[in-house]
């Protein structure tokens, strides 16, 4: 039985911002069926009382007090930006 | 003999003595390379320039200290700033870091200058350093073979002697599976140890940094100079330092050693389970005890770290979108299709196939059944090490089922790859420290011993590896390139 149709794997491509080809598709449709298949012997564990771990230390909130502190220099972050003018990251256009 | 056979004590008693200099030092580093960088490719950057001003300056400061004027390499997705830095994706190949990594900054005071970055797997995705986009990095004992990864570029510097040492980062063994392919010994510290602010982050519930170098002592040096709780990063724990060189007593006798009957069952060759069941006999004969323990959910730590791992990458990855910084596509009809053909040109196949997997397992419908189900196994996994530490100080293993494979063997089929991180994917999923030292050799390549211990008590597992290396010569044997 397969768990990923190629439909599946163009609509997690569409949601991670892939852009795929028809070759890709067909190839991770394979592949991330062998690891899914793979996974899933976690099924053969009972987890109904296991409590999920998301952080492996006992670690509570850690705060900080709320002051003011300098940031980025502007120029220094614009350094690596692909496009740029008057001081801002220029993007394709967003508003119709 | 390279200067960088020393260890540090002695290579600054070498400057102390003034027999050397630093730029000596610095000098000995990039003629290394000069040699040897073009058949290993372990370095994707150098910067010499800098690095040449910098041994000159520490030379006149009359600063001190264990590490001070020692050249070092810096795993590729620790940001540096002034050298580029590219997680060996073409996502970053232009990106010039405006801030240093907190490690990078420890460093600094320590006094240790960076000669440059050093390959690994693409965003540290893969276990060969072959995923990189730049350059396949070559195993210092045989060039046909990996150096593993995906800190392959850090464990291959070391081994063939182009910097005393370097920094890795593991998040499922990629600093001890390649300190093992190389017969070098690389340290994954207890999550929360060592900050990972400026490490660009693959899965931050599991990466950490930690040290690789040619003895364990260094290592426990360089550890010492980068831990601390750091405001950066919520995740560092608030624990104090600790002399983790000076604690190398050599003294094991009566510590109790566990040796899970998983790390020698299946898959594991019969060469390196002979090579731990010697080591065990060298620890036995310093007077320490073992006994064999069950750590029963081992087998689903491999599908467990996938699901999480890949999970978070999905997350972590998408920052890379070709707005702020890095590789921006071309000819985008709209902000959608730019995000897209930016991340679909600017990621590689391994890259890809994480983010789909993670964005899969994290979809709506799915998330209880794989990402819930695998956070679930974590708190049983973790569990198993919790009860073992309750009668055993460490635990010993292998680092790896087998010695290093050969480049193009098994980079097709990705099952195969990731399930040669079978034996340290469980220490990072529950979140201990574990070590890799020399320990044998099958076929002329290294092996590694793994010695894990409990949360925070990196002391106990340097000790252990400590004694072990003093009672054995394999960490001396050097390859011959």
């Amino acid at each position: 039985m397969t768990r990923i149709s190629e439909e599946q794997v163009r609509h997690v491509a569409h949601l991670a911002r892939l852009a795929v080809t028809d070759e890709e598709v067909h190839k991770f449709t394979e592949q991330l069926d062998a690891i899914i298949t793979f996974a899933e012997q976690l099924n053969e564990l009972d987890t109904s009382n296991v409590k999920p771990t998301s952080h492996v230390l006992d670690m509570k909130n850690v705060l900080r007090e709320d002051k003011s502190a300098p940031g980025l220099d502007r120029e220094e972050v614009l350094k690596n930006a692909p496009d740029q003018q008057d001081g801002q990251i220029r993007v394709p256009s967003i508003i119709e | 003999m390279s200067l960088f056979d020393h260890k540090l004590n002695e290579i600054q008693s070498m400057l102390h003595k003034k027999e050397i200099t630093i730029p000596d030092l610095v000098d000995e580093s990039f003629k290394r390379i000069a040699a040897v960088d073009g058949d290993v490719q372990a370095f994707l950057t150098l910067d010499e320039e800098n690095a040449r001003k910098q041994a000159e300056e520490l030379q006149k400061s009359g600063k001190t200290g264990i590490l001070n004027g020692v050249p070092i390499g810096v795993k590729d997705n620790i940001v540096t700033k002034g050298i580029r830095t590219t997680a060996a994706s073409q996502i970053l190949h232009n990106f010039d870091p405006i801030y240093d990594a907190t490690v990078v900054n420890k460093l600094r005071e320590a006094g240790t200058i960076t000669v440059g970055k050093l390959n690994m797997d693409e965003f540290a995705m893969g276990s060969s350093t072959e995923n990189s986009s730049y350059q396949k990095t070559r195993n210092p004992w045989n060039l046909d073979r990996v150096p593993g990864g995906s800190s392959g570029g850090s464990a291959a510097a070391v081994a063939v002697g182009e910097v005393p040492f370097s920094l890795g980062s593991d998040t499922g063994g990629s600093i001890r599976q390649p300190a093992s392919f190389c017969g070098v010994v690389g340290l994954k510290p207890t999550y929360g140890r060592v900050s990972r602010f400026g490490l660009i982050a693959f899965a931050s519930s599991l990466d950490q940094i930690g040290p690789i170098t040619r003895n364990v002592e260094d290592n426990a040096h360089l550890l010492e100079a980068i831990v601390g709780v750091d405001p950066h990063d919520s995740t560092s724990a608030n624990v104090p330092g600790e002399s983790f060189a000076g604690n190398l007593t050599g003294d094991v006798k009566g510590l109790r050693i566990a040796v899970p009957k998983e790390y020698l069952g299946e898959g594991v060759s019969e060469e390196v389970k002979q090579s731990v069941l010697a080591a065990l006999k060298v620890l036995e004969g310093l007077g320490a005890t073992w006994e064999e323990v069950s750590l029963p959910h081992s087998k689903y730590g491999v599908a467990t770290y996938y699901l999480l791992a890949s999970s978070e990458a999905s997350s972590n990855l998408a920052r890379f979108d070709g707005i702020r910084y890095g590789y921006r596509a071309e000819n985008a009809e709209n902000l959608i299709d730019l995000y897209k053909k930016t991340r679909a040109e600017g990621f590689g196949d391994e890259v890809k196939r994480r983010i789909m997997l993670g964005t899969f397992a994290l979809s709506s419908g799915y998330y209880d059944a794989y990402y819930k189900k695998a956070q679930q196994v974590r708190t049983l996994i973790k569990k198993d090490f919790e009860d073992v530490f309750e009668s055993y100080d460490v635990i010993i293993g292998p680092t790896t089922p087998t010695p290093a494979f050969k480049i193009g063997e098994i980079i097709d089929d990705p099952l195969t790859m990731y399930a040669n991180d079978i034996l340290t994917i469980p220490v990072n999923l529950a979140g201990v420290p574990g070590i890799s030292v020399p320990c044998g050799f099958s076929d002329g390549m290294p092996l590694g011993l793994q010695i894990i211990g409990r949360h925070f008590d990196e002391k106990t597992v340097y000790r252990v590896a400590h004694a072990y290396e003093q009672a054995t010569d394999f960490h001396k044997e050097k390859p011959a390139l």
